[in-house]
């Protein structure tokens, strides 16, 4: 915590400074976009290659750098007393700003986030939590936490959550595990997973089942990076066979994304394997298709042309051109049309006969 | 003619009807009879139109008179609604002009068609004589009193009065009263024309006539006195009198085959030659050769016979011929200076500009555009923009769309100079915009002189005289906005600065001292910045 606070006070002191010696101070920030970031495979993740963009100030920047400013001014605050503000929370604070005022969250959710890139460290760390929920975990696994109150430890059995399941914490940084579970598999929709949770299918396959409700929360993508890493268990994910499926949600699972690029070093999980909807499950399985949308189209082509994960990835470059070869994709729910437990029974078993033979 | 040879061509095969009754039937129509019919092409066409056109009539006839005799003219206006009448007016113009000489007052104002300024190519208010004796017959048709006319042409002689009312069936004028009167002025003319009318406000009445007359004639000094009594005065702004145009010949592009005809029928030339060179501008010997060459006609010939026989192969060779332009100095623009004048005496605005064109021709008449703009003030921000329109100095109130001025200043593409415009409109925005058509024969659509016809000449020099102004205006907008920016910023600068200070005192813990200096260090830093 006081490396953040020492980071923010250096920089406040910088521009101090250049004030004092009646220079135009600057900020600078990484930039945020598929542009900015390589992947090298050996290291797991998108890494910023180092492209910053400075916000001198000017009559134009004036308002952003006094917000930016008076941002730092609350996360340090924050930080100091051990608190911390929702995303919608810090944008009310600033109601209290007079004319540096947030209008609209998105705005100050913007700054929160150039302040976050611009210190290379996770929101949490600058006391700014997000209002998104972490994700659903439901079979063998025991959450170590501690009790609010009294610091006590807390185990938490998530075999024991009935049809519902546990919800994964914000800040899991504190978390331990206990498991003995053969694999993780990570699930796109809240559909499947109840489906999967209702005929216990973790008991059936002695495994851990997450919900990742469509792109996963960077609390999500914590706990799974320190669930694996520190019980040394594969990371199986099953998400739609569509360009979102694979180049949004799976690569940003599993080494991280552009837009929060200096972060993805702690929310990658390396050692994640894409189990399915495949493009060849699609014609394996005789999946029902709806056709691929303009921007499912431009969606792949952006990825093959510009995201370096994909770009390394022959067979990754392979399995996104027989889709658009074949101008489809397929819902994990497709499945339903072979019976409604076709999934637990047949496809989820012959799948994982083959682990070793998943997408990278 | 035609009628009467086709009647004939009836009675031989034998219908009912002879020749002689249809002749029985055909008479002559006078011009008044024809205009008591159609009033309407005369401007007439209701009481609210009659009262205004009266006006103008008068107005027009006294600013000619003063001009043409080098008087700055000074001209009083004035409508008394009779007594116990809802929409009986009496309408009074005077001025300070050289007056009528006693023997012409008659047939000027009780004769239909009877003027100076039809028989001659001169930039002049009034074209054909019509106007005041129509204004006056409209006068005896609604109200069947006679037109009243006191005139005095200087101070060692007597005015003379004169009451009349014009005999339709002949076009003469029937003096009703004839006597010598007492007169204020030294020298002027006043007359007096009871009508049926109804007087209102707004921008085509009484007031914004008299008002736009102003503006455009800022040598003149005009006072109006409304019928609730109340006195409002136009002073002058220049005294400077507009240059005399000066009478020039007919160009031969500008003629039509018919008056072609009656030239060569009442020319005194005695052979063609002499005729060409001697009765239109810019033939020489040369180019008059050029011609009869062309027609096949010899150059001695005598012209009433040519009339008969080949004026069409002569009006054939006068089109293929090439002729010089007729020249431009018979204009006499407003200028750029008095337009600006005018303007300014009636209109508070921010921004004036003006451009007068140089003279050009439309199908052998010379013409010349001038436009005056202004800009903002007490100009309404909102709606579309208010264009006035004059030809040869008088405003044109009616038929906006129909007139090529209007179609101009749609035309041109007002975004460029900082106005918005929807397409197919005129531009909107605080703008006044006065456009000016000085010509030897203004092209109007019709008799009632409300809109000027599109001749394509004409439409482009207003649209290069508009966009002149336009490229003004623009420089005057845009540094008008340069101006509200940096107010703008500067303000930007003091709602900002004051944040830099607090967040910096936080996070830093520094002392007022050092935020006030952070403070003051920034407000120099962007200021320094911002040219």
């Amino acid at each position: 915590m006081t490396k953040t606070l020492k980071k923010i006070e250096e920089s406040a002191s910088t521009i101090h400074n250049k004030i004092t010696k009646k220079q135009k101070p600057s900020m600078y920030f990484p930039i945020r976009a598929l542009s900015n970031v390589k992947y090298i495979p050996k290291r797991g993740f998108l890494e910023l290659i180092g492209q910053k963009k400075a916000r001198t100030l000017t009559v134009n920047t004036v308002k952003t750098f006094a917000q930016t400013l008076r941002v730092m001014s609350l996360s340090k605050e924050l930080i100091e007393k051990d608190d911390i503000a929702t995303k919608r929370e810090a944008y009310y604070v600033s109601k209290n700003w007079d004319d540096a005022r947030f209008e609209e969250q998105p705005e100050s959710d913007t700054v929160i986030d150039d302040v976050e890139a611009m210190f290379e460290v996770n929101r949490e760390q600058l006391g700014f939590i997000p209002e998104e929920k972490g994700g659903d975990v439901a079979g063998k696994l025991v959450v170590i936490d501690k009790d609010q109150e009294t610091g006590k430890q807390l185990k938490i059995d998530c075999t024991k959550f009935g049809s519902g399941a546990y919800s994964i914490p914000i800040s899991t940084e504190h978390l331990k595990f206990e498991t003995n579970a053969k694999f993780v598999l990570v699930i796109e929709t809240a559909g499947m997973f109840q489906r999967l949770v209702k005929h216990n299918y973790w008991k059936k396959a002695n495994c851990i089942l997450i919900s990742m409700g469509g792109v996963p929360t960077r609390a999500c993508r914590r706990f799974i990076r320190r669930l694996s890493e520190g019980k040394k268990i594969p990371v199986y994910v099953f998400v739609d066979g569509d360009p979102y499926g694979i180049s949004n949600i799976y690569r940003t699972l599993k080494v991280g994304s552009g837009n929060a690029a200096h972060i993805n070093q702690y929310f990658c999980v390396p050692n994640a394997r894409y189990l399915g909807i495949t493009p060849q499950d699609i014609i394996d399985y005789k999946l029902p298709t709806h056709p691929l949308k303009d921007v499912d189209i431009k969606r792949a082509k952006d990825a093959l042309k510009n995201d370096p994960f994909i770009k390394q990835s022959k067979e990754w470059q392979k399995a996104i051109n027989q889709l658009l070869k074949m101008g489809v994709r397929a819902e994990q729910q497709a499945l339903a049309k072979h019976g409604l437990n076709y999934v637990i029974e047949k496809y989820l078993p012959q799948k994982l006969k083959k682990a070793d033979s998943f997408l990278p | 003619m035609t009628t009467s040879k086709k009647s004939k061509k009836l009675t031989e095969t034998e219908h009912k009807i002879t020749a002689h009754d249809l002749a029985k039937k055909q008479r002559e129509i006078s011009v008044s009879e024809f205009f008591t019919k159609n009033r309407h092409l005369l401007g007439f066409d209701n009481p609210r139109k009659a009262l205004l056109t009266t006006i103008k009539e008068g107005i027009d006839n006294s600013l000619d008179a003063c001009e043409e005799a080098k008087i700055l003219p000074d001209i009083k206006v004035r409508i008394n609604q009779v007594k116990n009448t809802e929409d009986r007016f009496r309408v009074t113009i005077e001025d300070n002009g050289p007056g009528i000489l006693k023997s012409h007052i008659p047939k000027i104002f009780g004769k239909l068609l009877y003027g100076s300024k039809f028989h001659r190519l001169k930039m002049s208010r009034g074209q054909q004589g019509i106007g005041i004796s129509a204004a006056g017959m409209y006068g005896q048709l609604t109200t069947g009193k006679p037109i009243l006319i006191t005139s005095r042409i200087s101070p060692k002689q007597p005015a003379h009065h004169y009451s009349l009312v014009v005999d339709t069936q002949k076009n003469e004028p029937r003096i009703i009263k004839d006597e010598i009167v007492d007169f204020d002025s030294k020298r002027g003319t006043k007359v007096v024309i009871e009508l049926e009318a109804r007087c209102q406000k707004g921008r085509q009445s009484v007031d914004g006539y008299i008002e736009q007359t102003s503006i455009a004639n800022p040598h003149a000094d005009i006072t109006y006195i409304n019928p609730e009594d109340k006195e409002t005065r136009y002073p002058r702004a220049s005294k400077e009198l507009p240059v005399e145009p000066k009478e020039i010949k007919p160009h031969p592009y500008g003629i039509e085959l018919g008056i072609l005809i009656k030239m060569l029928h009442d020319t005194k030339s005695k052979n063609l030659r002499a005729c060409l060179t001697n009765d239109f501008s810019r033939v020489s010997t040369r180019v008059a050769n050029e011609i009869c060459e062309k027609a096949g006609l010899h150059g001695k010939s005598r012209p009433s016979r040519i009339a008969v026989q080949e004026a069409d192969a002569l009006f054939k060779a006068i089109k293929l011929t090439k002729i010089m332009n007729p020249p431009t100095d018979c204009i006499s623009p407003i200028g750029e200076e008095s337009i600006i004048k005018g303007l300014k005496k009636q209109i508070n605005a921010d921004f004036f500009t003006s451009n007068t064109r140089p003279p050009s021709v439309y199908r052998g008449n010379p013409f010349q555009i001038e436009v005056g703009l202004a800009y903002g003030g007490v100009l309404p921000e909102e709606g579309l923009i208010r264009l006035l329109r004059f030809a040869n100095r008088v405003p044109l109130l009616y038929q906006q769309s129909a007139c090529v001025i209007t179609e101009s200043a749609i035309n041109t593409s007002w975004r460029n100079y900082g106005l918005q415009q929807s397409s197919g409109a005129l531009p909107s925005g605080p703008v006044l915009l006065m456009v000016h058509l000085a010509s030897v024969w203004v092209p109007f659509t019709s008799e009632s002189k409300e809109a000027i016809a599109h001749y394509p000449e004409i439409e482009k020099e207003v649209k290069l005289a508009l966009q002149e102004c336009g490229r003004h205006l623009s420089t005057f907008i845009k540094r008008k906005k340069k101006a509200a920016d940096e107010f703008k910023k500067k303000s930007y600068i003091k709602k900002y600065i004051p944040h830099i200070g607090i967040a910096l005192k936080e996070i830093l813990d520094l002392n007022e001292k050092q935020e006030l200096k952070i403070v003051n260090n920034l407000t120099d830093i962007l200021e320094r910045s911002r040219s």
